[in-house]
């Protein structure tokens, strides 16, 4: 296995400008390329014999609405004492427009794909920001790895991605006629419709949602010194 | 000649041959099919989105129910996933654990790969064969985590509890009764290492019966020789993993590439086929039955000689033990915070990979730093595979799209999510 410290400087080097960023975390290396560049970095990472990655595994739309918002509070104590968090901002509450915090994240469609070389042994993550957040849409890589049609439907489907360039972009695991993207953060997790068979009209029919959204356990996030600590440690140790 | 013409013919989703809800619809010209296109999602469920409102914990059951028939592979890459963020140190004995019941999945997923592939090609009785054994490893999941499939038994930070000293027994019933129970019965006296000391002594004798079965079987070789023929690069650019892309010679497994648990320490072979067709993907898994079956008589002489923790001590992600709550505050404490509102995973993100018996299934988690994962993308092996249904069934006949189906082992809880 070449040494994973340097795939991430050297894609840098080798790649230059194309990539916006190149990082390695935990071991794993990731790249990030905007969208124009995507198929030119994509073929070249398919066919420099120096990367030759032959697989592409898996490919993924991420929504990073709602990224780092919590719906408890944990830092003020309130005289109302434990109201739950349910009273707060969580994902499906609020749209990208209205986010109550700006995040560090500027844009909010990203697509991530996966490569593997099974020459060199070695893996990336191949990061792309859609410039858009109403009409996301990324160059299909569909051309470079015929695997990654479904994934890219998927992401279509379950995002609202568009791919273009894709041949046969449609829904793939939703509904026939399903309305909206369900993975989205804006998306309700108890969904918009619901279906029964109607004994009257003898047919099965959709109805807006009857049940209640609930949060069970509220989406809490805990600054945890011993992680601080690791990390500052990690980072001195590389330097 | 004009009334010919082709026409479409749908496949499923109640089809016997479409292992569970894959409505195939088909393009037909007579009996040649001209276009494949698998509709699926009539089992999506929206796993990922659901791990997305719920502790980190509170997922592992679901991984369970994805792929159905290697639940503990499914929850291995999750709590992998969770353990390199929060970069967790694994109990030695645990990893050993994990790898044993790793194997055991994958013995009980070929087992029901074998099954029902010979039976969708009109090979009844290897399917009740195959199912005596399931029956035998079922009973280690139930020993270890008391549920037969979902066993949730995994953990972040090790597994569960430990393996069971005694291994439980059948009770004299209207069913089991008189020498019937003693055949039972021989081999649960001790321990349940000793349960598959002797469950792995056995099952070679047992591979040999399916194989005598089919591997020479007239019938068996008509159907899946040169069925289905998967070339190397093609197997490579569709993102074929696992016994798809064994079976056309590529030596490629995660278990040996990129080892994870305890696998770089066991020995094993890899077998690999040469045609790529149906028949080589057959004897591929076979011999992976018999290779698990090796691994998992190295990792019972190990547990047997190394007790040990199989969980880590820290408490912000595993529950402390019940006598100590009963003394002290501080675990007491604890458990009520880990059950009620989890543990927070330092934000980053991740891609964990296991060799699956399908395939590379993989968990890519992103966190913000919440208790809850933000992103959890299940990368599952059949999906790649029955994308590549179209371009390798065209010009097949129907009765090998059945044969098809088969040699993908597609299971539509991971392919559907």
């Amino acid at each position: 296995m070449s040494e994973p410290e340097s795939l991430a400087r050297r894609l840098q080097v080798q790649l230059g400008s194309k990539v916006s960023s190149s990082v390695e975390v935990l071991g794993e290396t990731t790249i990030e390329v905007l969208p124009e560049n995507l198929l030119s970095v994509a073929r070249t990472l398919r066919d420099d014999p120096a990367w030759q990655f032959e697989q592409c595994v898996d490919v993924c739309g991420v929504d990073y609405l709602s990224y780092g918002q919590t719906e408890w509070d944990t830092t003020d104590v309130t005289s109302e004492g434990f109201s739950r968090g349910v009273e707060g901002k969580g994902a499906g509450r609020f749209d990208w427009a209205n986010r109550p915090r700006d995040t560090a994240m500027p844009r909010r469609f990203a697509v991530v794909a996966h490569l593997l070389s099974i020459s060199h042994n070695h893996r990336l993550r191949l990061r792309t920001f859609c410039a858009d957040d109403d009409v996301p849409s990324v160059p299909s890589l569909v051309e470079i790895w015929p695997a990654v049609n479904w994934f890219e439907r998927e992401a279509f489907d379950l995002f609202g991605i568009v791919f273009e360039g894709h041949p046969d972009l449609r829904r793939i695991l939703t509904d026939y006629g399903f309305v909206g993207h369900a993975f989205r953060k804006d998306f309700p997790l108890i969904g918009n419709v619901e279906v029964r068979y109607d004994a009257d009209k003898k047919r099965v029919i959709y109805e807006p949602v009857s049940i209640e959204p609930r949060v069970l356990v509220p989406r809490t996030i805990r600054d945890d010194s011993r992680y601080e600590q690791a990390r500052a440690e990690r980072e001195a140790g590389a330097k | 000649m004009e009334e010919i013409r082709n026409y479409t013919m749908n496949f499923g989703p109640q089809h016997p041959a479409a292992h569970g809800v894959l409505r195939l619809v088909l393009e037909m010209d007579g009996e040649t099919v001209m276009r494949a296109d698998p509709h699926i999602g009539l089992l999506h469920r929206g796993t990922e989105k659901l791990a997305e409102s719920k502790p980190f914990n509170q997922s592992i059951g679901y991984m369970d129910r994805l792929d159905y028939v290697s639940m503990m592979c499914n929850e291995h890459a999750y709590v992998r996933a969770i353990e390199n963020l929060m970069q967790l140190e694994i109990p030695e004995r645990a990893q050993w654990i994990r790898t044993m019941f790793d194997e055991i999945t994958r013995i009980l997923n070929h087992l029901m790969w074998i099954g029902s592939n010979a039976l969708d090609l009109g090979a009844m009785a290897v399917f009740l064969y195959s199912f005596r054994e399931r029956e035998e490893l079922m009973d280690c999941y139930e020993a270890v985590s008391g549920a037969r499939m979902h066993a949730t038994y995994y953990r972040p930070g090790g597994v569960y509890r430990d393996l069971p000293t005694v291994m439980p027994k059948y009770k004299e019933s209207r069913w089991h009764k008189g020498d019937d129970l003693k055949r039972f019965n021989q081999w649960r006296e001790g321990s349940m290492l000793d349960y598959l000391e002797q469950f792995c002594a056995d099952f070679p004798s047992k591979v040999d019966e399916y194989e005598a079965l089919l591997t020479t079987n007239r019938i068996w070789k008509q159907r899946t020789v040169d069925i289905g023929i998967v070339p190397p690069d093609l197997a490579k650019a569709w993102g074929m993993s696992g016994p798809m892309l064994r079976g056309s010679g590529i030596a490629w497994d995660l278990r040996k590439k990129q080892p994870y648990a305890k696998y770089a320490e066991v020995d094993f072979d890899i077998p690999v086929g040469v045609n790529g067709d149906c028949y080589d993907r057959y004897l591929v898994r076979v011999e992976e039955m018999r290779q698990s079956n090796r691994i998992i008589q190295q990792c019972v002489a190990w547990l047997r000689a190394n007790p040990g923790p199989v969980i880590v001590q820290n408490y912000k992600v595993a529950p402390p033990k019940r006598e100590e709550m009963k003394e002290s505050m501080e675990a007491l404490i604890h458990h009520f915070k880990l059950f009620t509102e989890g543990y927070c995973v330092p934000a980053g993100e991740t891609y964990a990979a296991v060799e699956a018996p399908k395939g590379e299934f993989a968990c890519y988690l992103i966190s913000d730093g919440a208790n809850k994962p933000f992103r959890c993308k299940l990368r599952a092996p059949g999906f790649a595979h029955l994308s590549t249904m179209d371009t390798i069934v065209r010009g097949h006949m129907l009765s090998d799209v059945v044969a098809m189906i088969g040699t993908y082992d597609v299971v539509f809880g991971e392919i559907d999510r």
